[in-house]
């Protein structure tokens, strides 16, 4: 009866394996031996070094400075689009009027389900490039908005001291629609009797938010915290665009140092691919902490 | 009592129109803009466009060869797409539904490159692509991007197939069907749900490809994807002051995708958020 598995098993997976061996994990184990050279791309001789690429890394301000700036990002990118996206999220699914079931959404919830997830769809470039006019300091919506009030405007981008602050702004704005969508779905999932019980109780929306729906969706946030903390770690396209690391490295992020670095005016493919070994034991660990940290007082409902 | 709950449904509209004017202003300053002269933008940002200039738009369809990159971008991804989705359904169904040695091996192969960074294979990865002739060309950015959408799409459909009923299948096998056939004519069709959300994701994620084409597809400008060719309009602008141009070369590129998306929005979100469920 199973005769004639076997062909299926390798026209189906042969192709795929090739495919991915070639093009995915050969660069990810060639990398790791690149680190340990001294190759200047285009050349043939790479010599060996061993671990001095990540001596220098160690002493590099840059890339500290860098460092620095992911820290930061990973400290609020992931709280505040969380914050805001259980936010909105709660109060589009509980609220509108207290009806019969304890919580209602408020009306037109889809539309406003909508309409936040606009950003999703775009490309990063995109919205690199259109917030990178609105930021403009002549042109722009923001300071022509400001100074029509008769507020001075700084020149966002163009100032070390506000540059970075625009950026994650913009990476904020970026997410936090999908995640009103991703909790919005969670919340819906909460079954109606856990609500009617609770507001047979007494608990004010604000009691059942905080005691019920958050814990409830404790799971979601748990994979929020992982996306939004790998996502903190990157932000490439959107500093390459808008800043490019300026003003003054004042927004240099770790993969715009190493972009520069491999494909930049020097092709340093060994240190290049150096701080790329950093960047993947960084995201690792922070995947696997945010995974760690958050794994506590798990609620199912069953 | 009833006093009180008005005000939190004001103030909870309050707040979700907040948001909502937020998301949609840049889009549609963007929009407006894109009709406006270049003296309208500098003199008020927030001003109405005196005519509705469609210039601006063939100034950016054909002048910065917007409406080139944009059909190179659907060549390569409709190719991406259709490669991801073939390769992807294969493999994830052998996981899903057949037994034989290495099996765990190969597929925590695939899923475990959901973890890594691209950045870290990006050097070798240029090289790999360079050695096999394809720098620079279509085919390398298709072959590349399929590559690289297998991990999640093994995962997702390797758990889609497994909640396929097995029974339809045994059923199909007693009855003399092969198991080529058993796959295209009754797993296919039973998987639409699924293939449909991958293949949603697959789309915008490719479509929305930046720093893969940005290394593997240097040079040659006719070849470039859209996404190259707007953050190249939007260097050029910075220099011949043409912001019209640059906004309408935006917009073009938004205006499909948001349709589309407005279309679709239930596969389009369902789709986005199994995602990150992972």
């Amino acid at each position: 009866m199973r005769h004639g598995k076997y062909p299926l098993i390798v026209t189906f997976l042969v192709p795929p394996v090739l495919l991915y061996v070639i093009f995915v994990v050969s660069p990810y184990l060639q990398a790791f031996q690149i680190s340990t050279t001294d190759w200047l791309g285009y050349s043939a001789d790479a010599n060996s070094v061993g671990l001095a690429n990540f001596k220098t890394l160690w002493n590099d301000d840059y890339v500290w400075n860098a460092l620095k700036n992911n820290a930061i990002l990973l400290a609020l990118v992931p709280v505040l689009t969380i914050v805001l996206g259980l936010f909105f999220a709660a109060m589009l699914n509980m609220g509108g009027r207290k009806g019969r079931a304890g919580v209602s959404g408020v009306r037109g919830s889809s539309f406003y389900r909508t309409v936040y997830f606009f950003p999703q769809v775009l490309s990063v470039v995109i919205i690199a490039l259109l917030w990178k006019e609105v930021y403009h300091p002549n042109k722009g919506l923001l300071t022509s908005a400001l100074n029509s009030v008769g507020l001075g405007a700084p020149t966002w981008l163009g100032d070390p001291r506000t540059a970075f602050w625009c950026v994650l702004a913009v990476m904020i704005w970026s997410n936090v629609g999908f995640y009103v969508v991703l909790f919005g779905a969670a919340m819906s999932a909460i079954p109606k009797e856990i609500y009617e019980a609770v507001m047979l109780d007494g608990a004010s929306r604000l009691t059942t938010l905080w005691k019920v729906t958050i814990p409830l969706l404790w799971d979601t946030v748990q994979v929020a915290w992982v996306y939004l903390a790998i996502f903190a770690l990157d932000g490439f396209i959107l500093v390459q665009l808008m800043t490019n690391g300026g003003p003054n490295f004042s927004t240099d992020v770790i993969g715009v140092r190493m972009y520069d670095t491999a494909f930049g005016s020097e092709t340093k493919f060994g240190y290049a691919s150096a701080i790329g070994v950093v960047m993947f034991f960084l995201t690792l660990t922070v995947a696997v902490l945010a995974l760690r940290a958050s794994k506590r007082d798990r609620i199912e409902y069953s | 009592m009833r006093r009180e709950l008005g005000v939190a449904n004001v103030l909870s509209h309050g707040f979700l129109l907040f948001w909502g004017a937020l998301t949609v202003l840049p889009l549609l300053w963007m929009f407006i803009s894109s009709f406006k002269s270049n003296a309208e933008i500098l003199a008020d940002p927030w001003s109405l466009p005196g005519a509705l200039r469609f210039d601006n738009w063939s100034r950016a369809w054909s002048g910065a060869h917007i409406g080139q990159y944009f059909l190179n971008s659907l060549v390569v991804v409709a190719g991406s797409v259709t490669l991801t989705m073939l390769m992807g359904a294969t493999a994830a169904y052998v996981f899903a539904r057949y037994e034989f040695r290495g099996k765990q091996v190969v597929y925590y192969l695939f899923v475990g490159g959901l973890m890594f960074p691209v950045f870290l294979a990006l050097v070798p990865l240029f090289f790999v692509v360079r050695n096999a002739g394809l720098f620079g060309t279509w085919t390398g950015l298709i072959l590349v991007y399929a590559a690289y959408s297998l991990p999640f799409t093994v995962f997702f459909l390797t758990a889609f197939f497994r909640t396929l009923p097995t029974a339809v299948a045994e059923a199909a096998l007693v009855d003399g069907c092969g198991h080529f056939r058993l796959f295209f004519q009754v797993m296919l069709p039973m998987a639409r749900p699924g293939l449909i959300s991958v293949a949603i994701f697959n789309f915008l994620s490719h479509w929305n490809q930046f720093l893969l084409p940005q290394v593997l597809m240097q040079g040659d400008e006719s070849k470039w994807v859209l996404a190259q060719g707007l953050a190249a309009l939007s260097v050029n602008q910075g220099y011949a002051g043409d912001y019209a141009q640059l906004f309408a070369g935006l917009t073009i590129a938004v205006v499909p995708v948001l349709l589309v998306y407005i279309l679709f929005q239930r596969q389009v979100q369902s789709g986005l958020t199994a995602g990150q469920l992972k």
